[in-house]
């Protein structure tokens, strides 16, 4: 469920980087305070132990198709919250860069969808609540299954909400709700049932490895129900606000999301109802340059949408094949010279 | 198999990253940062632009061609990953039927360009990420990432994560290799074998972390890990950034397209 940069606006996708980098920053601040050195290397074989261990496919039980497994919660209960949020980040990062896994603009949100819920609310507020120290296998398979499936039916509504908002596709909410939220509780069982699976073989195959684990993880987690609360409360806000100062920048894309939800009207897209005098100041100010600036060709090209023209039409099509034919000559005479400076 | 494989071959696209070229040789402070506005730039055009995407491809057969880049490793990921945009986007055509365009005797709905345009922007969007990668090496990102003051404990796990990466993904290779071995068919693949292959995965990542502890501390790890610094900004990489962002600028804000179109048609009227 990774999300695409080609299905973010860039309000959603700068508000959940706001979110995420906030996050992060709080996780890497918390783990400073008091961590165990041992946590460092730890932190990044568990990283590269996640991309090994969905290398490992499995046959899904009933459906006969592969999975992998995802292991945000795993790593949430190895690590304790802030230590497995640095290494969802980071193993997401990886993935957006060398596979390309949904972008660059949409690793906050990724980061967010896959990471905040399982590490902030899954573990804290689920499973350690019912495992409470406990070693019955019983216990800790529906604190398991509870967690992940809690953390991904939220990661999977967030995709949603943020598909929605930004809203680049028709797909209507319900019907993507309706299509999101049972995939993902069929994911979210599988991986609670395999993670309660690794916690309890290996704590049978190696007590003491668990147990040092869980030394290292209580030095490096102290932290109180209370504070995770408060935190994840102060996140919503920044969120909240970045999310909304983002948006009022740009309402049509919000607008227009919402009137699709509420039943859809044949709404032409609009033109930009930024306000001349809003984007002007905003232009001169802009954290995001393209967002906020008047635009004025595009808007006229916007409001010839609904009139069938043409004269811009084919202007259009004429002109992206010149230009794509254009930067093909470009890049061929790059390569040609670069091969011939090579060669020389 | 064959997808995994494609999947997970990440040693190709970071030996790409090593090259010598000009692209190579940017400050990847500068890289990053001009991938990103570039990426801001594209998806902030309108749902219903087609056109006006055209234009950014500059960027990314850029990086490809000057960083000497062959088409066809990224062409490959490209078409690979992500059936989510797609997905997602084919809906548009089905649910927006509303003809916006006529071209010749055809009459285009909103949707097909809606869809369009998210396909063009999940190809410009997808290749710039992975030729960032392709021209950059990784240890030159987590450097930047430290510059551009991200937590130091999150650039060291990065760059931890970055090193046992390959380690453990041999490591994992050689586990599948010993169940394909020792199963026929389906077998072996049930969800009870599985847990026990990762399980032990797990416990020889612990232990390895334990031993790449010991021997961090035998050689004077005292809880700082400092990061290498190689890179310093130049005059080639502020010209490269400042040409970059306004060239999208300017994409973004004047309608280059329509322009060359018109003239064009009005030149073979």
């Amino acid at each position: 469920m990774h999300m695409a940069d080609a299905l973010l606006s860039p309000a959603v996708g700068g508000a959940l980087w706001a979110g995420t980098l906030a996050t992060i920053i709080y996780s890497a601040k918390k783990l400073k305070e008091k961590m165990d050195e041992k946590m460092i290397p730890l932190m990044g074989m568990l990283g590269a132990f996640i991309f090994a261990g969905q290398m490992i496919n499995f046959t899904i039980p009933m459906t006969g198709s592969s999975g992998h497994i995802g292991g945000g919660m795993l790593l949430a209960i190895l690590l304790g919250p802030f230590a497995a949020f640095l290494v969802i980040a980071s193993v997401l990062v990886v993935q957006a860069l060398f596979f390309a896994d949904g972008g660059l603009l949409a690793l906050g949100a990724n980061i967010w969808n896959l990471g905040v819920y399982p590490c902030f609310i899954g573990y804290p507020l689920i499973y350690r609540i019912i495992v409470r120290g406990s070693k019955s296998p019983k216990l800790i398979t529906v604190a398991s299954v509870l967690g992940a499936v809690v953390g991904l039916q939220l990661g999977a509504l967030s995709v949603v909400l943020e598909t929605k908002l930004s809203g680049i596709t028709e797909l209507p909410f319900n019907t993507f709700l309706m299509l999101m939220q049972p995939i993902h509780l069929a994911v979210g069982l599988v991986e609670g049932f395999i993670t309660a699976g690794i916690v309890v073989y290996v704590r049978s195959l190696r007590p003491d490895i668990v147990d040092d684990l869980e030394g290292v993880k209580t030095i490096s987690s102290g932290t109180s129900l209370k504070k995770v609360l408060a935190v994840m409360g102060l996140l919503a806000v920044i969120t909240g606000g970045a999310f909304s100062w983002f948006a009022s920048t740009h309402p049509d894309g919000l607008e227009w999301s919402i009137e699709k939800i509420y039943g859809r009207t044949e709404v032409p897209e609009k033109a930009n109802p930024v306000t001349e005098g809003l984007s002007k100041i905003q232009g001169k100010t802009a954290v995001l340059p393209d967002y906020s600036l008047p635009s004025k060709v595009k808007q006229e090209t916007n409001e010839a949408w609904p009139a069938v023209d043409p004269g811009t039409s084919l202007s259009g099509i004429v002109g992206g094949i010149m230009v794509l034919a254009l930067i093909l000559i470009l890049g061929m005479g790059i390569k040609v010279m670069r091969t011939h400076r090579e060669k020389s | 198999m064959t997808f995994d494989r494609e999947y997970f071959n990440i040693g190709y696209l970071d030996s790409l990253s090593y090259k010598n070229s000009f692209v190579h040789a940017l400050d990847p402070r500068v890289k990053i940062l001009v991938s990103f506005a570039f990426i801001l730039f594209v998806v902030s055009l309108p749902k219903y632009e087609l056109s006006a995407l055209t234009p950014f491809f500059i960027y990314p057969v850029f990086l490809l061609t000057a960083g000497g880049i062959p088409f066809n490793a990224i062409a490959k990921k490209v078409l690979f990953i992500s059936p989510f945009a797609v997905f997602i986007g084919i809906f548009n055509p089905l649910l927006d039927t509303a003809v916006v365009m006529q071209v010749f005797s055809w009459s285009v709905s909103g949707g097909w360009i809606s869809f369009f345009s998210i396909i063009v922007k999940f190809i410009l969007t997808v290749s710039t990420a992975l030729l960032l990668i392709a021209v950059t090496s990784f240890p030159g990102i987590c450097e930047s990432l430290e510059r551009l003051r991200l937590p130091k404990i999150f650039v060291i796990q990065l760059l931890f994560l970055y090193r046992y990466l390959f380690v453990l993904l041999q490591e994992s290779l050689t586990m599948i290799r010993a169940r394909e071995a020792r199963s026929f068919g389906k077998k072996g693949r049930e969800i009870k074998t599985f847990i026990r292959l990762i399980s032990v995965l797990l416990i020889r990542s612990v232990e390895r972390a334990e031993r790449i502890y010991q021997a961090m501390v035998s050689r004077g790890f005292r809880g700082e890990i400092r990061v290498m610094k190689k890179h310093k900004l130049g005059y080639y990489d502020i010209l490269f950034a400042a040409i970059s962002i306004t060239m999208f600028y300017f994409f973004r804000n004047y309608d280059v397209v329509n322009f060359i179109g018109s003239g064009l048609s009005r030149a073979f009227r």
